[in-house]
C-alpha cells in the first residue's frame, strides 16, 4: 500500500455546504482514507491508497459534485505567472508614465535653453521639489525595495546602484531648495538636479518596462509547447462516449479522435485510419498516415479519418509532457561560457560603488570649478551607468531561445552545456543500421532473365514465384520479398514439396515446375549454371546488397537483390555535415562490403566495419583522444577495414549519432551523443541531442544551432562587459582631460536602459534564423 | 591642500575600504539541513544564503519571495536543471537529491543574488 496525503486546489465552492458534499463525494472514492475540505483556502487534502485511487479519480469524484479540483499543478504555477507578470507590467506601465511626465516638466523648467520658454512655476525649486518626489519615492520605491533588504544581508545589486545615485542627486537639490544660502555661501550655483533623479528613475523603468515585454518573448516557444495540450477528451466509458478534462484520462482508456481534433494522449491505434498532422512535435509538415496498430502522440492534430485508440501514456508520461521537461531542463542548465560572466558579476556591484567614491574624491580634489558640482554629476554618472544586468542576461536569454527554436524544429537539446559543444563538433559518427539506413531489408532490384527456357514471361511472375516460395519461410529476406509482392499486388500461388536448405535457400514446386530460390551455393549444389551472369550479380553484391536467384526446372530464370535501404534524408544529411567542414564516419556491426558500398553512395569516405557493440565505445574514445592509429589488432578484427585508419594526431570533439539499445554507451562516451527519433528510453537518456522528426538533415541543423547560438552569446556578452568597460571610464570622465567630454547622467541611464534591452533583443533575433 | 580636499580623500578611501570589507569579506554562514525541507526566505538576496544537505537525500527546499524586484523573481539551480518562478509571498518548493559531493550555487535570473547548497 502506498498512502499519500496530496493538497488540491478547488474551483467553484461558494459556501459551508459546498465543503461536506465534496468531502463526502472523495470519502466514497475506493481508495481515499480521508478527506478535508477547507473554504477559505479551497483546497481539498486527500489522504489516499495510490495504488488503488488515482489523481484523475479524484478529481472525477469532485467533478461528479459540481466542482473541479486543479490536479495539474504545473499549469496552476503558469497561469499564476502568467498574470502576475501582467499585473507586474501594467504597475510598471504606469509609473514610466507618471516618471516621465513629470520628469519632463521639471526638465522644462531648469533645463538651459528650455527653461526659456517654461511657466514661471516650474521654474520654482519647491514646485520642483513636489514634483519629484513621487517620482523619487513612489515610482522609484522598487529601487529601495530591493537595496535595503540586500544591503542588510550585505549584498547589491543593480538597484541598489540606482538607488544610490538618484537618491545623492534628489538629497542634494533638496539641500539647495531648502538651504540656497548656504549653498551660496559655499560658492556654488545654487541649481538643484531634481531633473536628474527624476528622468533618470523614469528611463530605468522605461527600459525595464521593454525588458520585461522582451524576455517574455524568450520562453514563448516553451509557452507554445505547454499550450499545445488538448484540454478535453473523448473517452468510451461504460459503452458511453464522454468528455473528460484530459487530466481525468488513465492508461488503458479508449479515446475516439474525429477529423480536426487534437489527440488527447499517446496511443495505439485500436479500430479506423487516418493521416496525422505532427507538425507541433516533430516539425514535419507533411501529415502521416496511421493505420491500425500504429502509435499515436498527444497534441498532434488528425486530420482525415476518425479512429478509436488505447491510451497507453498520460499525464507526465506523454511525449509532449517529456518534451516539455526536457525544454525546462535545458532552459533551467548553464553553459560553461556564463562561468566568466559568473565570477564578474559577483564583484561587479561593489566594485561600481568603490569606483564611484574614487570617482567624486578625484574630481573633488583635482576636478575644475565648481568641482562639488563635478563630483557630484560624474559620481552619480557612474553609478547610473553601470549595468550588471545585460551580463547576467546575455547567456541565459540566449540559451532559452535556442533551445525553444530547436523545440520547434523537433530538435530537443538535453542542456545548455551540450548546446555548447556541439558547435565545436569536428567529426561525426553515424551508426548504419537504423541510422542511416532503414534498418529494414526491401527488395531494390528485380530482373528477369530474358530466355524461353525459364517459360518466365515478365517481372511480375518472377515476383510471384519467389514470394510464393518464400511464404513458408521465417528468413527476414523472405519477408522483405513477401512484402514486396504485397506492395506490388502480386498474389501468391500454393507450394507443394517445400523444403528449406539451411544456408543455402529454399525448394518446392508450384504447379507442375520445380522452384529453386536461395543463394549461389544452393544453384550450385543443384548443378544449376548461373552462365555469364556471374559478373552482374557480383556488381549488385558490390553495391551491398544480398542477391537471390531464382531458378526453374533447373534453369536459372532470375535474381532478386534485397538491401537494407538508405534513408532519403541520409545523402543530403551527410552533405550538409560535410559542407560545414564536419568529417562524417559511419560505424557499422555489417561486412565491409555492404559497409562499403552504403558509404560509396553516401560520399563518407571513412568507414569502421564490423564492429562489435560493445567496440563504438572503443572507437568514440580512441577518436576523442586523437590517436593517430586505431590498430585492426585493437578491434581484434583481422578484416577492419584498414583503408579507414585516421591519419591525424589532431585531438576530435566527437558526436555520435544512433539509435538503439547498443549504441547507448556510445552516445554516452561521445562528446555529443545525438538519438535519432524517439529511439528508445535508454538511447535518449544517454544523448545530448534528440531528433524527433527522424530527418538526418537535423544533424546538421542542431550543429547549425548551436552554432548560431554560440555566435549569440559571444556577441551578447562582448556587448555587455564592452559596454561596462567602456563607458563606466567615460563616466568617471577619463576623456574630460584630453576632450572635454563628460556623460550626463540622463544620457548614462538612456545609455543603461538600452544596454540591456539590446541583450535580450539580440538573443530573440536567434528566432530569426532558418533550420 | 584645503581641509576640506583632504576630508573628502580621507572619507573616500575609508568608504572604499568600507564597501569592501562591507560586501566582499561577508563571512558565509552555513545551516545544516537536518529535516527533510528547509526555508529559504528571497528578499534582498537569499537567506539563509549557503544550506548544507547530505548526499542522496531528497530535500525539499522553499523558496518564499516576499521582494517584488523583479530580478528575484526566478530562482536558478543550473547544476539540477532547475529555473522556477517564484511567485510574491507564495512558497514554492524545489526538490533535490544531490548524487555528489560539492558546492553548487543557485541565483536569481539575472544573476545577480546568490546562493550556495554545500552537500556533504
Amino acid at each position: 500500500m502506498a498512502e499519500i496525503k496530496k493538497t488540491f486546489l478547488l474551483k467553484g465552492m461558494h459556501c459551508a455546504s459546498c465543503v461536506g458534499v465534496i468531502e463526502k463525494s472523495l470519502k466514497k472514492t475506493p481508495g481515499v482514507k480521508d478527506a478535508v475540505v477547507n473554504l477559505a483556502t479551497e483546497k481539498a487534502t486527500v489522504t489516499y491508497d495510490s495504488n488503488v485511487c488515482k489523481e484523475g479519480q479524484i478529481a472525477s469524484a469532485v467533478a461528479n459534485v459540481g466542482y473541479k479540483a486543479l490536479v495539474e499543478q504545473e499549469n496552476i504555477s503558469e497561469d499564476e505567472e502568467k498574470i502576475e507578470k501582467a499585473k507586474d507590467l501594467k504597475k510598471l506601465r504606469n509609473k514610466v508614465g507618471v516618471s516621465l511626465f513629470l520628469g519632463a516638466l521639471i526638465l522644462w523648467g531648469s533645463f538651459p535653453g528650455l527653461i526659456n520658454f517654461a511657466p514661471e512655476i516650474l521654474k520654482s525649486f519647491w514646485v520642483q521639489l513636489i514634483l519629484a518626489t513621487p517620482v523619487q519615492f513612489w515610482a522609484g520605491w522598487t529601487f529601495y525595495r530591493a537595496t535595503i533588504p540586500a544591503l542588510k544581508h550585505r549584498t547589491a545589486n543593480m538597484d541598489t546602484l540606482v538607488a544610490l545615485g538618484t537618491t545623492v542627486a534628489y538629497i542634494y537639490s533638496a539641500f539647495v531648495t531648502f538651504f540656497p544660502n548656504v549653498v551660496m555661501d559655499l560658492g556654488l550655483e545654487v541649481m538643484p538636479y531634481f531633473d536628474v533623479a527624476a528622468i533618470v528613475i523614469g528611463l530605468i523603468l522605461l527600459g525595464r518596462y521593454f525588458e520585461a515585454r522582451a524576455k517574455g518573448q524568450t520562453s514563448q516557444a516553451l509557452k507554445k509547447l505547454i499550450g499545445m495540450q488538448a484540454k478535453t477528451a473523448k473517452v468510451i466509458r461504460e459503452g458511453k462516449e464522454v468528455d473528460i478534462p484530459i487530466e481525468q484520462v488513465v492508461i488503458g482508456d479508449v479515446v475516439r479522435v474525429r477529423p480536426g481534433e487534437k489527440i488527447p494522449v499517446d496511443g495505439i491505434i485500436l479500430e479506423g485510419d487516418s493521416s496525422v498532422d505532427e507538425s507541433m512535435i516533430t516539425g514535419e509538415s507533411i501529415p502521416v498516415e496511421k493505420l491500425k496498430g500504429d502509435t499515436v502522440v498527444g497534441a498532434t492534430m488528425n486530420k482525415t479519418g476518425t479512429f478509436t485508440y488505447k491510451a497507453g501514456k498520460v499525464g507526465q508520461d506523454t511525449m509532449l509532457a517529456q518534451i516539455i521537461k526536457l525544454v525546462q531542463e535545458a532552459q533551467g542548465s548553464k553553459a560553461p561560457i556564463q562561468r566568466v560572466a559568473d565570477l564578474i558579476s559577483s564583484y561587479f556591484v561593489p566594485i561600481v560603488i568603490m569606483l564611484a567614491f574614487a570617482t567624486f574624491a578625484v574630481w573633488y580634489v583635482f576636478g575644475p570649478n565648481p568641482a562639488l558640482f563635478f563630483a557630484l554629476l560624474n559620481t552619480v554618472a557612474v553609478l547610473i551607468i553601470a549595468c550588471p544586468c545585460a551580463m547576467g542576461l546575455a547567456t541565459p536569454t540566449a540559451i532559452m531561445v535556442g533551445t525553444g527554436l530547436g523545440a520547434e524544429k523537433g530538435i530537443l537539446i538535453k542542456d545548455a552545456q551540450s548546446l555548447e559543444i556541439a558547435h565545436k563538433v569536428n567529426t561525426i559518427i553515424f551508426d548504419k543500421t537504423g541510422t542511416l539506413t532503414k534498418g529494414k531489408p526491401e527488395v531494390t532490384d528485380v530482373i528477369r532473365i530474358k530466355n524461353q527456357e525459364s517459360r518466365i514471361k515478365d517481372d511480375k511472375e518472377l515476383l510471384r514465384l519467389a514470394a510464393s516460395i518464400e511464404k513458408g519461410s521465417e528468413h527476414s529476406l523472405a519477408e522483405a520479398i513477401v512484402k514486396y509482392a504485397e506492395d506490388e499486388n502480386v498474389k501468391t500461388e500454393s507450394v507443394t514439396k517445400f523444403k528449406a536448405v539451411a544456408g543455402h535457400g529454399v525448394t518446392g514446386e508450384i504447379g507442375n515446375r520445380k522452384i529453386y530460390f536461395g543463394n549461389k551455393r544452393l544453384l550450385e549444389s543443384e548443378n544449376i549454371a548461373l552462365d555469364s551472369y556471374t559478373e552482374q550479380i557480383e556488381q549488385l553484391e558490390n553495391e551491398g546488397k544480398t542477391v537471390m536467384m531464382l531458378a526453374v526446372d533447373s534453369k536459372l530464370a532470375g535474381f532478386i537483390a534485397v538491401a537494407d535501404t538508405i534513408k532519403d534524408s541520409a545523402k543530403e544529411g551527410v552533405k550538409a555535415l560535410q559542407e560545414k567542414g564536419i568529417e562524417v564516419v559511419m560505424i557499422t556491426g555489417d561486412n565491409s562490403r555492404t559497409a562499403n558500398a552504403i558509404a560509396k553512395t553516401l560520399g563518407i569516405e571513412r568507414v569502421f566495419a564490423e564492429v562489435l557493440p560493445q567496440e563504438k565505445e572503443e572507437i568514440v574514445r580512441k577518436l576523442q583522444l586523437g590517436e593517430s592509429r586505431i590498430k585492426n589488432q585493437e578491434l581484434g578484427r583481422k578484416n577492419h577495414n584498414s583503408k579507414f585508419i585516421l591519419h591525424n594526431s589532431q585531438k576530435r570533439i566527437i558526436a555520435f549519432v544512433g539509435d538503439g539499445i547498443n549504441d547507448a554507451p556510445a552516445l554516452a562516451s561521445a562528446d555529443i551523443g545525438i538519438a535519432m527519433g524517439t529511439g528508445t528510453d535508454v538511447a535518449i537518456e544517454a544523448a545530448d541531442i534528440t531528433l524527433i522528426n527522424k530527418d538526418l538533415r537535423s544533424v546538421a541543423s542542431a550543429i547549425e544551432l548551436s552554432r548560431k547560438t554560440m555566435r549569440t552569446i559571444k556577441l551578447n556578452l562582448f556587448w555587455a562587459f564592452g559596454y561596462n568597460t567602456l563607458l563606466i571610464p567615460v563616466a568617471m570622465g577619463v576623456l574630460y582631460p584630453f576632450f572635454g567630454i563628460l556623460l550626463s547622467p540622463i544620457f548614462a541611464s538612456a545609455a543603461m536602459a538600452s544596454s540591456s534591452i539590446s541583450v535580450v533583443t539580440n538573443s530573440l533575433l536567434l528566432k530569426r534564423h532558418r533550420l | 591642500m584645503t581641509p576640506d580636499k583632504l576630508i573628502v580623500i580621507i572619507a573616500s578611501i575609508v568608504s572604499i575600504g568600507f564597501t569592501y570589507w562591507f560586501f566582499l569579506m561577508k563571512k558565509e554562514k552555513v545551516v545544516a539541513v537536518t529535516s527533510d525541507s528547509v526555508d529559504i526566505t528571497v528578499s534582498g538576496g537569499y537567506q539563509p544564503e549557503v544550506i548544507s544537505i547530505p548526499k542522496g537525500k531528497t530535500t525539499k527546499i522553499n523558496f518564499l519571495r516576499s521582494d517584488p524586484s523583479s530580478c528575484l523573481e526566478e530562482v536558478v539551480l543550473s547544476d539540477f536543471k532547475i529555473k522556477k518562478f517564484l511567485p510574491l509571498n507564495k512558497k514554492t518548493t524545489i526538490e533535490v537529491t544531490p548524487q555528489k559531493e560539492g558546492e553548487f550555487p543557485f541565483s536569481c535570473g539575472m544573476n545577480m543574488f546568490h546562493g550556495k547548497i554545500k552537500v556533504i
